[in-house]
């Protein structure tokens, strides 16, 4: 079944928001109205606005936001005249508070997170929301960690709690193709397309490239029957980056999938708007390819660079480490333990952070 | 030495942990455990224990003849709005585990003796009592201006309480670190992990200090209040020496990182349940030296 009737699936690009973490949450007012435009001119559907973390993400465990995220959502949702401005809140780092700011500002959509196995802290957030008439969206992020039927009961929570679409979000950019569209199938199935009252609840995907692989799972998810896909322009996003906007959007056109973005100008976007508003491509390199490998939360990357420098030890230690401890996101304050326990242990490494 | 009678409302796994540990007081005299449920297990253990127990609830306890001085709410914190003045008006002190807050906070290291004589008092969230200590550790050397927490905690210990209204988690939590924890603006963060084995409590405390801060002082200060702490939770330690940071080239705080882990006593909730435990073993605290204490005249 298509998304609507103009549209096979609706895609939401989140450079604004999962590209906040490449940008170490640095965005500007210029910025998000230079990017809002070009891709509202382009015809993205949906443009999600917020601090990598969501709602309240501006912290010491996160990284400050340069500008407040709520001057910045004020700002897209005047810039955009077609596009459906979106935001991200975490229940346990944001609040209902943020809720009700996004319903007085004009913000459409409100997309909610939780990790896969803990869709329960989200049913008041959600209940408010759609109270307030929000469209809503739920994230199960880290959906690799876990086997379809988990997220598949997950996802009926979120429904029945007034979820309108249910995403299946690899993190860690660790899935590989068939886990996808498995996923995706089975919380397809769960939610029977419909949630309580006969409402329809579609299901989503949002992939990463760390394993190079975020079109490929794409196109897995929506012929499992997704309708709502994430990317980000340029891949403008944590780790690797995301699944390219505009990339997606060529490859739907000739797959005869309607997303009613132009390609030519979704294209002009990412090479004339988004990509200046970068500090730097979003790359597959080492740790970006570990975090796929090993099954990391995305956005630890920056996280793991910056320890590592400041504590002279591997990057791909720590990453390894964190995947070990079965870290979730949020937890980026454990890298910091990670990087000084290594450090602790050889003394190589001590002796540079002690020279630094 | 007299004991004073003491009883415990909610027969959960709150309930249940902190029964054990009053069973060891030699202050309190735990004599009834009240819950709702016939079938609970609290209430099975705390038979077997000798302690009279009951699943008619809140009036059951207030018909004793002879009524307990300190009453430890193990309920919610709708539950406890409703109690409270019914304790009051029976003249018997609260000790409220749940998020209520019609008493003031209490945190042991940072507070103990403030409200000793209070007819009720709160202990605020497990977030709390784990990390608060370390921001008024920081606080009382330096001003903070600014203290985050982040609380990880094992998806088993989180009950559906915390679940249901994990916005009362962050809120209490926040307001509390500026109010005992003595930060002039508070943030409270929690985190979920299902990992198996359970992952033990871990909390991260970052206070915003100034840039010229006195690093030994405030490390010392750290280790005196993590012995205060470990005195009542021997499970609470440092995984780290604390970590300081200057303020980044464009602006904003150096800050001090500090990282612990709360292993629980594992009484009746499994180890990694630090979060829990510290709850029930401050309480426990809390209500002995409310009974070696003088009561405060009775006001409604």
């Amino acid at each position: 079944m298509p998304h609507s009737d103009d549209l096979d699936i609706r895609i939401t690009d989140s450079s604004l928001r999962d590209g906040s973490h490449a940008k170490g949450h640095q965005f500007d007012e210029t910025m998000v109205r230079s990017v809002v435009r070009a891709l509202d001119g382009a015809g993205v559907p949906v443009i999600e606005v917020t601090h990598g973390d969501g709602l309240g993400g501006s912290s010491f465990n996160y990284g400050f936001s340069a500008v407040d995220e709520r001057v910045l959502l004020k700002a897209a949702v005047d810039e955009a005249r077609r596009a459906k401005i979106a935001a991200l809140m975490l229940p346990g780092v944001g609040t209902m508070d943020d809720v009700r700011f996004l319903a007085d500002t004009g913000v459409a959509v409100i997309r909610i997170a939780t990790h896969c196995t803990e869709a329960d802290i989200a049913i008041q957030h959600f209940g408010l929301a759609r109270d307030l008439r929000l469209e809503t969206v739920g994230f199960l992020m880290m959906a690799h960690s876990q086997p379809p039927e988990v997220l598949a009961d997950q996802a009926v929570i979120m429904a029945e709690a007034g979820c309108q679409c249910v995403y299946v979000v690899d993190s860690a950019g660790a899935m590989v193709l068939e886990e996808v569209s498995d996923r995706v199938a089975a919380v397809l199935a769960a939610l029977g397309g419909r949630g309580p009252g006969g409402e329809r609840v579609e299901v989503g995907f949002h992939g990463h490239e760390n394993l190079a692989l975020g079109i490929a799972n794409t196109v897995f998810a929506i012929r499992a029957g997704a309708t709502q896909i994430d990317g980000c322009t340029r891949r403008f996003g944590a780790g690797a980056g995301n699944t390219p906007t505009e990339a997606l959007a060529a490859v739907c056109e000739k797959l005869g999938i309607r997303t009613g973005i132009d390609v030519l100008a979704a294209i002009d976007a990412a090479e004339d708007v988004v990509r200046p508003v970068m500090d730097g491509e979003c790359k597959l390199d080492r740790l970006a390819l570990i975090m796929g490998y090993a099954g990391v939360y995305s956005s630890f990357l920056r996280h793991a660079y910056r320890a590592a420098e400041r504590y002279g030890v591997s990057g791909a230690d720590i990453l390894l480490e964190c995947g070990r401890r079965k870290l979730v996101g949020g937890q980026e304050d454990q890298i910091i333990d990670i990087a000084v326990g290594l450090a602790a242990r050889s003394p190589g490494a001590g002796a540079v952070a002690a020279a630094r | 030495m007299t004991t004073t009678p003491a009883a415990i409302v909610g027969s959960g796994n709150i309930g249940t942990d902190l029964m054990f540990k009053l069973l060891r007081s030699g202050v309190l005299d735990l004599r009834y455990v009240v819950g709702v449920d016939p079938a609970s297990e609290g209430l099975a253990l705390a038979r077997a224990n000798g302690v009279e127990a009951s699943a008619e609830g809140v009036d059951w306890l207030l018909a004793r003849p002879d009524l307990p001085e300190v009453v430890f709410e193990a309920t919610s914190a709708a539950i406890h709005a409703a109690n409270a003045p019914r304790y009051l008006a029976a003249g018997i002190r609260a000790v409220d585990l749940t998020p209520a807050a019609v008493g003031p906070y209490v945190i042991p290291p940072v507070n103990l003796h403030e409200h000793l004589g209070a007819m009720n008092v709160n202990m605020v969230t497990c977030g709390g009592q784990a990390t608060i200590p370390m921001v008024h550790a920081v606080s009382r050397v330096v001003p903070v201006p600014y203290a985050e927490i982040v609380a990880t905690v094992a998806s088993r210990s989180a009950g559906p309480g915390t679940r249901h209204n994990i916005d009362e988690f962050t809120r209490t939590t926040a307001s509390a670190v500026e109010v005992l924890g003595g930060a002039e603006r508070g943030k409270a963060i929690i985190v979920l992990n299902p990992a198996e084995p359970p992952l033990i409590m871990r909390d991260t405390i970052f206070c915003a200090v100034p840039d010229d801060a006195d690093e030994r002082a405030i490390e010392t200060s750290v280790d005196e209040v993590v012995a205060e702490v470990r005195s009542y939770v021997p499970g609470y330690r440092l995984t780290q020496r604390p970590q300081f940071d200057p303020a980044p080239p464009g602006g904003g705080y150096a800050r001090v990182a500090i990282f612990v882990e709360v292993e629980g006593a594992g009484d009746y909730l499994p180890p990694y349940s630090g979060n829990l435990d510290i709850m029930t073993a401050a309480a426990a605290k809390v209500g002995e030296a409310m009974a070696a204490a003088p009561r405060a005249e009775v006001t409604a």
